[in-house]
């Protein structure tokens, strides 16, 4: 009998094992809404695919680096702490907050648009306090919404996280921006964001 | 020739067979509150001719008037256009809704057509009255069951858009031809306006 070369071997033995692996399949876990991505992961795309999160911050922080690099800074690490400190808050609520939270996110809207559409000229300290209403007001109702109780410090960290990203992403690239022409478009999304708030008014009296 | 149209013919045959490959999502079952109401919010400013005509009228109009109009009008149409539709949104009646579009066709295809140069504020107060009108429009129009803020985000993209074309259009006005390629448009639209009219008080 001819004697197969251990190459010839080594393949068999190979292919015998992949079958033996196909006889013992793992659980597919192909739909994440049971299963999630891990708190941390799943707090920061709650994050990116919430508009009535991301369009005011990214409303903010195109006016922070409107208004120049040292708002930028301030911006950058005070709005992911006071979101922190809103989700701490609202981390021991778990109530029907659906009114509450469309009103935050109409005036959130309206609000941060219309100053990056206004390029309004606003003095520090009326920043630091709208940018502290800004980040408390939707960490809490973010904490506060979110499910699994004993995930939710995670998931908070998760979000905050995501916006520190989002909100160095976006006011660096304010900040660069030096064209008469880009300087206007930044002002048009104020106005597009804004005119999304006055939508969504309209939309929660209709409902 | 013969050959080459062949070859042409086997390419766009197999250009077909590969698109069999790019399956889009079926959205069969389409949730409330759910995603839908970004792309039906994205389609609505352009479903209507009226609405289109008059939004590229504004570009065209802006373009013909310059700095500071070119960029007043687009940051402060949407807005206005908006709390038009906010009003329709919360059940506030406007008479003449639709013969406010139509005439709103008419007035700045005329005000393209003949080039005219009103006072910036007079024109804004012209374009906000008639973006009152096709918001309200809209407000009354929009389907129930959409997620409101997706949807709402789509609208004022769809007619920043329009706006956006009508200015790029309105680019051509630099050189001499262009001046009369954008004047005749406007004329076409103030037509088109007039049939909108007509329709809406037959």
């Amino acid at each position: 009998m001819k004697r197969r070369s251990p190459r010839f071997r080594f393949l068999v033995f190979g292919c015998v094992l992949a079958a033996g692996f196909v006889l013992f399949p793992a659980r597919a876990e192909a739909h994440l809404n049971s299963t999630g991505l891990g708190p941390v992961y799943d707090g920061l795309l709650h994050f990116c695919l919430s508009p009535e999160d991301l369009l005011p911050v990214l409303a903010l922080s195109l006016y922070a680096g409107q208004r120049g690099i040292a708002y930028g800074r301030r911006l950058l690490f005070l709005l992911p702490a006071a979101w922190l400190l809103g989700g701490l808050a609202g981390l021991g609520h778990a109530t029907n907050i659906t009114a509450a939270n469309a009103i935050v996110s109409v005036l959130s809207l309206l609000l941060m648009g219309g100053l990056l559409a206004a390029a309004a000229k606003l003095p520090p300290e009326w920043f630091l306090g709208i940018v502290l209403a800004l980040g408390a007001s939707h960490g809490y109702f973010n904490a506060a919404g979110l499910g699994k109780p004993d995930e939710r410090g995670l998931a908070v960290l998760g979000i905050v996280t995501a916006v520190f990203i989002f909100v160095a992403l976006s006011a660096a690239f304010a900040v660069t921006v030096r064209q008469h022409w880009a300087r206007i478009a930044l002002r048009v999304t104020g106005s597009w964001i804004a005119a999304c708030g006055i939508l969504l008014a309209g939309w929660a009296v209709r409902k | 020739m013969k050959e080459s149209f062949r070859i042409l013919v086997s390419r766009v045959t197999a250009f077909l067979f590969l698109l069999l490959l790019v399956s889009p999502l079926a959205d069969a079952h389409v949730n409330k509150h759910e995603a839908a109401g970004f792309w039906s919010g994205l389609k609505h400013p352009i479903s209507g001719l009226d609405h289109v005509i008059a939004m590229i009228a504004v570009g065209l109009w802006g373009a013909q008037l310059g700095a500071p109009a070119i960029w007043l009008l687009p940051v402060a149409f949407p807005m206005v256009m908006a709390f038009g539709g906010m009003l329709g949104l919360m059940g506030v009646r406007l008479p003449g809704v639709e013969i406010g579009i139509a005439a709103s066709a008419i007035l700045l295809g005329l005000a393209v057509l003949l080039e005219l140069r009103p006072k910036l504020a007079l024109a804004a107060i012209l374009v906000g009255i008639f973006a009152i009108f096709h918001g309200h429009a809209h407000g009354t129009e929009l389907p129930p069951d959409q997620s409101g803020l997706l949807y709402s985000m789509g609208f004022v993209l769809a007619t920043g858009c329009l706006h956006a074309i009508g200015i790029a259009i309105g680019t051509i006005h630099r050189w001499n031809w262009g001046k009369a390629a954008v004047r005749t448009a406007g004329g076409a639209i103030a037509v088109i306006g007039g049939v909108f009219l007509w329709r809406a008080l037959s």
